[in-house]
This record gives structure tokens, C-alpha cells and sequence, in this order.
């Protein structure tokens, strides 16, 4: 077996910015050097991977791309610390290192047969773009799709260019917000979770996925509980500072379960009962 | 499988014919009693209670290459155990012996770890029986173990007086027993029953304890109790409790670049009772007092690691309470948990 701490090189096949600002978000799309590892690598939405360059360190990502999207990764990332600063540096043509694919999924299999409603803020929507994209890729063995969606200005929104191309394509209903009033902005102004009790999404064999800021989830959470959503019903996915990814380092537990390990997804049934999870 | 002898007179030598492998054994290190790697059996030091930091170190050092690098270049040197040999730890006590194999389950839960795994197969383990509690504070007989427990061993040495008794436990042991064929001689008819009589005596001498029964289900119910901001008040967050545990083995992977670009990533033990711990790139922390982080060291030992593996991490060697510079007890903390409500 493969030394799971031993990482592969990808090259960066395309790099540009969703977001601007002191903590911008930079979107990699990668390809394995060595293009036979294709043959054996699988993932699914949700799954993580380590992240980073020999000499700086290495952090958790999502994959936030589908595994449907043949011949390419893709990771969003925003820039916080020594990490994440070293890879902006980074430009297509250049290579890093990544480890996984890490952590368990998306339970997408069972949820077939039934609607999924996503609710993003901010950098929250990386783990969430392999959901959609899994979902359109398989329209047919999901019910309907309602993406909600929400950052702090127009500027910090990501995946603007395909949230434009999903909402004309009728796959599904998007609802976009910002936070404070701008001019010419022509959908909802204010925070994720009131769009959300705008939207108003029916809970009838409907799957709610929620990926943002810990305060966001917090109201999030409160609001689908109000719309009938059962905690068996609702999705998120934690993150803690990670080392191994592999649940040996110990540090990214919360209560029993280690993020990296039997997470990063985890139903609210689950997390509920764990008075770590939010802290 | 038969017992053997050793007569004192001969541990030297079995100790010489020993060396030729990685020996690590006992010795005095300034006032303190540590395991290294000896070359000379003079060096070995037997008459000891348990050495001060425990032996993990031998399958778990403190720090390690996991591989070597050239910054820029796509080649990865992975660091081969291997070569390290076979490693015999000759006398070490049975609560760390069994500490190992409470925290193999760990290494080979799910991800094989390579490092740690291979070491393990590479290492030999002579336990010595603990005739007298090395210390005030031995609590094993609580936690499923005993100065005479052979768990993780694969030979146990028990000081018979004049001769220490050798019991080979597993292929490994018997192994080891071969090659010091020339050292050992046929045990005496009674000296199976007579080491019998010193273990029950010496599980009598255990002085501490606790009735663990109950405590892993009860802890999560305790989240919110005062007891963690009573007992973490004195704590200076200097984890030495966790450094010095056998059964603690979190750590933390830093890169390091030396000159011309040339660097390794590396693995260090670390402490869940350090703030860095945790704490994420935004600055936020989810433990951010000394508070979250006692109750995570002994949910984790407690609760977590019973609810996955089965078994408590912790073997009650005692090193925490010995060497806390501000006197916390665990099992002052475990009673405050049979008692709370």
C-alpha cells in the first residue's frame, strides 16, 4: 500500500481569482504529473485533499470539483496563513503537492430520488460545487435542485461566471444575495439565512446541504429546523486545523469523530449530539 | 512454552550478545533513568523503578523524517525504517509495554501508518516485572493491567533474587530466546509457582486506584460541568502530562529547509494541551482556554478512545502525577468524575 503520507505532484493546469481582497480566493484546476495515477484515483463530492508544497507545509482542502469533471482537480482556496499565502503565489504552469483523496462524502447515492436545496456563504460554497455539479452531471436520478447562495459583496461572490451559466440553464432555481445594498444589484440583499426563509424550500423528500461561516450555519440550521427540516434531512461539513488527514495526529476532533477522518460531511443527527461541533 | 533462567552473573553477557542488534535498555542519563541505546552492558542500569520518559519513543520519536526534499524538485525521498534493524528494548515495565499496544490500534486504524507500523515489526520486547511498584502513584491494576501484565510483551523478565525468570510470549520472544540459548538454563521446578506468589504480592503492594467502570459512558454527559474549569485552574499548559504519557501520541508535521533548498518534512510529538494545538489559520480557536483542552486530554483518553478502540488510553503508569510541576492528579480528576453528577 501506498505511504499515505508520501504526496503526488499535480501540475496547475488554469488559476484565477474568485475574490479579491486581503483574504482573496484563488481557484486551481490540476492534473496529476504522472497521468497514470488517473487510472486509480477516485473521489467523491465532498472528499478533501492536503494541499501544499514541500519546504511551506500542506493544509485540508475540499475538492471542489465534481467527479464528473474529467482530467482535472479543482480547489478554491482563501488566503490565510503561511499555507495558503505560499500557493496564491502559484500560476498555471507551476506544480504542488496534494494528498487524498481524504475524508468520507456526500451521501449523493442515497440521496437519489430526492430534491437537494444547497445553502453556500462565502468560500462555504467550494464543498458544495461538487454536489451541483454532481447533481446536473446525473439530472435524471435527482429531483429538483435549488442553490441559495450568499457573500459579503458582489465582489466576494465565487463561481459568478457559472452561477450565471446554471441559473439561464433551467437545471435549477439560484437565489443570490449580498449583504449590504449595492447599485444595479438585482437579487436579495441581507444574509444567507434570511434569503433562505425567503426561498423557503419545502422539506417534503428534500436533502438541505449547508456549507459557510460557523455564525451562518448557526442561523441556517435554526431556519430549516422552522421549515419543517428534520436533522436526519440537513448536511454540513466541519474543518479543524488538520496534520495527517489520515486520524493518527489527533488534533481535529470534535468529541469522538475526527473531521478528517470520519468526516469532513456529517449530518446535523450526528453533529447535534456533539457540543464541540460548533465551537 | 518452557520457562528459562537467567542467572545475574550472566546478564551481562546475555546483554553483549544482545548488542549486536539496535539494544535499548535502561540506563542513567545525569539523576534520571532513561532508555538508550547501549553498546556496553555496563551501561544498562536493572535496578531502576521506571525510567522517566517512557520508551514510545523507540517506535514514536520525537521527532522524525517522513521524507527529504529539494524544494523545487518533484522527487521525494521517503525515509526507510528499514534500516534502522531490528531494535530489542530490554526491561521495560508492562504498563508500557502495554501502552504500545493500546496505541497499535491507533497506527493501524484504517490508514496503515508506515512509520510506526514498521518499527513495531522491527522491535523486540523484554519487559521486566515489577516487583515493587516503582511508584506511589502505579494505578495499572485499575485499568486492566498488573506488575507482572504481559500484554504487548514478547518476553517478560521477572527478578527471582539470583536469577531473573524468562518467559518467552510470543514467536518473537522464543526467537530471542534462541539466540540467547547460551545464557539461559532450565528453570527450576518451583520457580514458576514462586514467581506466581511475588505478582499476587506485587499487585498487592499497587497502592492507587480507581473504578474506571462507567467513567467513559458518564464523561460526555459531564460537558458543561464545573469540575474542568476547577481542576484546569492550575494547570500552566506545559504538557508535560502528555509528553511523558505512554499512551499519547498526537503530533504535529512541519517542513524544515536546510541549505540549497534541501529540507524534510517531519513529524514531532505534540500536545493537545498546547493553545497552537488547534488553532486554525483564522485565528480562531475551538479550545481556547486550558479548560476545553483538560477536558478534550481526558475525554480523549477516557471516552473517545474507549468508544472507538475499545480500551482506555491510559495504563496508569503514574507519570502524570509524578511530574506535573503543579501537583494535578488524574486520578483526583477521574474521582471528580465518579462523583459528579
Amino acid at each position: 500500500m501506498k505511504n499515505p503520507y508520501i504526496p503526488y505532484q499535480v501540475n496547475i493546469i488554469d488559476a484565477w481569482y474568485e475574490a479579491p481582497g486581503e483574504r482573496c480566493i484563488k481557484t486551481f484546476k490540476v492534473t496529476f504529473a504522472d497521468e497514470k495515477l488517473w487510472d486509480t484515483w477516485s473521489h467523491l463530492p465532498g472528499q478533501c485533499a492536503m494541499v501544499g508544497t514541500p519546504g511551506v507545509g500542506e493544509s485540508m482542502f475540499c475538492i471542489s470539483s465534481s467527479p464528473t469533471e474529467k482530467g482535472y482537480l479543482r480547489f478554491s482556496i482563501m488566503k490565510a496563513g503561511m499555507n495558503t499565502s505560499a500557493l496564491h503565489e502559484l500560476e498555471a504552469g507551476d506544480s504542488l503537492f496534494i494528498r487524498g483523496p481524504l475524508g468520507n462524502s456526500f451521501p449523493v447515492e442515497e440521496w437519489k430520488g430526492k430534491n437537494v436545496v444547497t445553502i453556500g456563504g462565502g468560500i462555504g460554497q467550494a464543498p458544495l460545487r461538487p454536489v451541483i455539479q454532481w447533481i446536473r452531471d446525473n439530472r435524471s436520478d435527482y429531483g429538483e435542485l435549488e442553490l441559495v447562495y450568499g457573500a459579503r459583496t458582489s465582489e466576494d461572490h465565487c463561481f459568478k461566471a457559472e452561477f450565471e451559466e446554471i441559473g439561464q440553464s433551467g437545471d435549477c432555481e439560484c437565489h443570490l444575495s449580498i449583504d449590504v445594498e449595492e447599485e444595479k444589484w438585482p437579487h436579495f440583499v441581507g444574509f444567507v439565512p434570511s434569503l433562505l426563509m425567503e426561498v423557503a424550500p419545502k422539506p417534503d423528500n428534500t436533502i438541505a446541504v449547508t456549507c459557510g461561516p460557523p455564525v451562518m450555519i448557526n442561523f441556517v440550521l435554526q431556519n430549516l429546523e422552522k421549515l419543517g427540516f428534520t436533522p436526519e434531512q440537513v448536511y454540513t461539513t466541519l474543518e479543524n486545523r488538520m496534520k495527517c488527514g489520515i486520524g493518527k495526529c489527533g488534533r481535529c476532533n470534535v468529541g469522538h469523530l475526527y473531521v478528517c477522518k470520519d468526516g469532513p460531511v456529517f449530518s446535523y443527527a450526528q453533529l447535534k449530539e456533539i457540543p464541540e461541533a460548533f465551537a | 512454552m518452557a520457562v528459562k533462567r537467567l542467572s545475574k552473573e550472566k546478564v551481562a553477557d546475555a546483554l553483549g550478545e544482545l548488542s549486536k542488534f539496535r539494544l535499548i535498555a535502561p540506563a542513567k542519563s545525569d539523576d534520571v533513568v532513561v532508555f538508550k541505546q547501549i553498546s556496553d552492558p555496563a551501561e544498562a542500569c536493572l535496578d531502576y523503578g521506571n525510567s522517566t520518559v517512557p520508551p514510545k519513543k523507540f517506535a514514536f520519536p520525537q521527532t522524525e523524517t517522513l521524507f527529504r526534499f529539494v524544494t523545487g524538485s518533484p522527487e521525494l525521498e521517503e525515509k526507510n525504517v528499514e534500516e534502522e534493524g531490528t531494535t530489542i528494548i530490554f526491561g521495560l515495565r508492562p504498563c508500557d509495554a502495554r501502552a504500545m499496544a493500546i496505541v497499535d490500534k491507533l497506527f493501524a486504524w484504517d490508514f496503515d501508518d508506515p512509520y510506526y507500523l514498521k518499527r513495531r515489526e522491527l522491535t523486540t520486547l523484554v519487559g521486566m516485572a515489577c516487583v515493587e511498584p516503582p511508584s506511589v502513584n502505579c494505578f495499572c491494576t485499575s485499568l486492566g493491567g498488573s506488575p507482572f501484565g504481559t500484554e504487548g510483551l514478547d518476553l517478560l523478565l521477572t527478578d527471582m533474587g539470583d536469577h531473573y525468570l524468562v518467559q518467552a510470549l510470543t514467536d518473537k520472544g522464543k526467537k530471542l530466546e534462541e539466540t540467547l540459548s547460551s545464557q539461559l538454563e532450565g528453570a527450576a521446578a518451583d520457580d514458576e509457582k514462586k514467581a506466581k506468589e511475588i505478582a499476587a504480592e506485587a499487585e498487592g503492594k499497587i497502592r492507587r486506584s480507581i473504578a474506571t467502570g462507567g467513567i467513559p459512558e458518564k464523561l460526555p454527559g459531564l460537558w458543561e460541568n464545573e469540575l474542568w474549569k476547577k481542576i484546569s485552574a492550575a494547570c500552566l499548559g506545559c504538557g508535560i502530562c502528555t509528553f511523558l504519557c505512554p499512551t499519547c501520541h498526537c503530533f504535529d508535521i512541519q517542513d524544515e529547509v536546510e541549505e540549497l533548498g534541501e529540507g524534510r518534512r517531519c513529524r514531532m510529538w505534540d500536545s493537545c494541551m498546547f493553545e497552537e494545538y488547534t488553532v486554525h489559520a483564522s485565528g480562531h480557536n475551538p479550545r481556547p482556554t486550558r479548560k476545553e483542552r483538560t477536558r478534550n486530554r481526558i475525554n480523549h483518553k477516557y471516552s473517545y478512545y474507549p468508544d472507538k478502540f475499545d480500551v482506555i488510553a491510559c495504563v496508569g503508569c503514574g507519570r502524570c502525577i509524578n511530574l506535573c510541576p503543579v501537583n494535578i492528579d488524574i486520578l483526583d480528576i477521574l474521582d471528580q468524575v465518579v462523583d459528579a453528577s
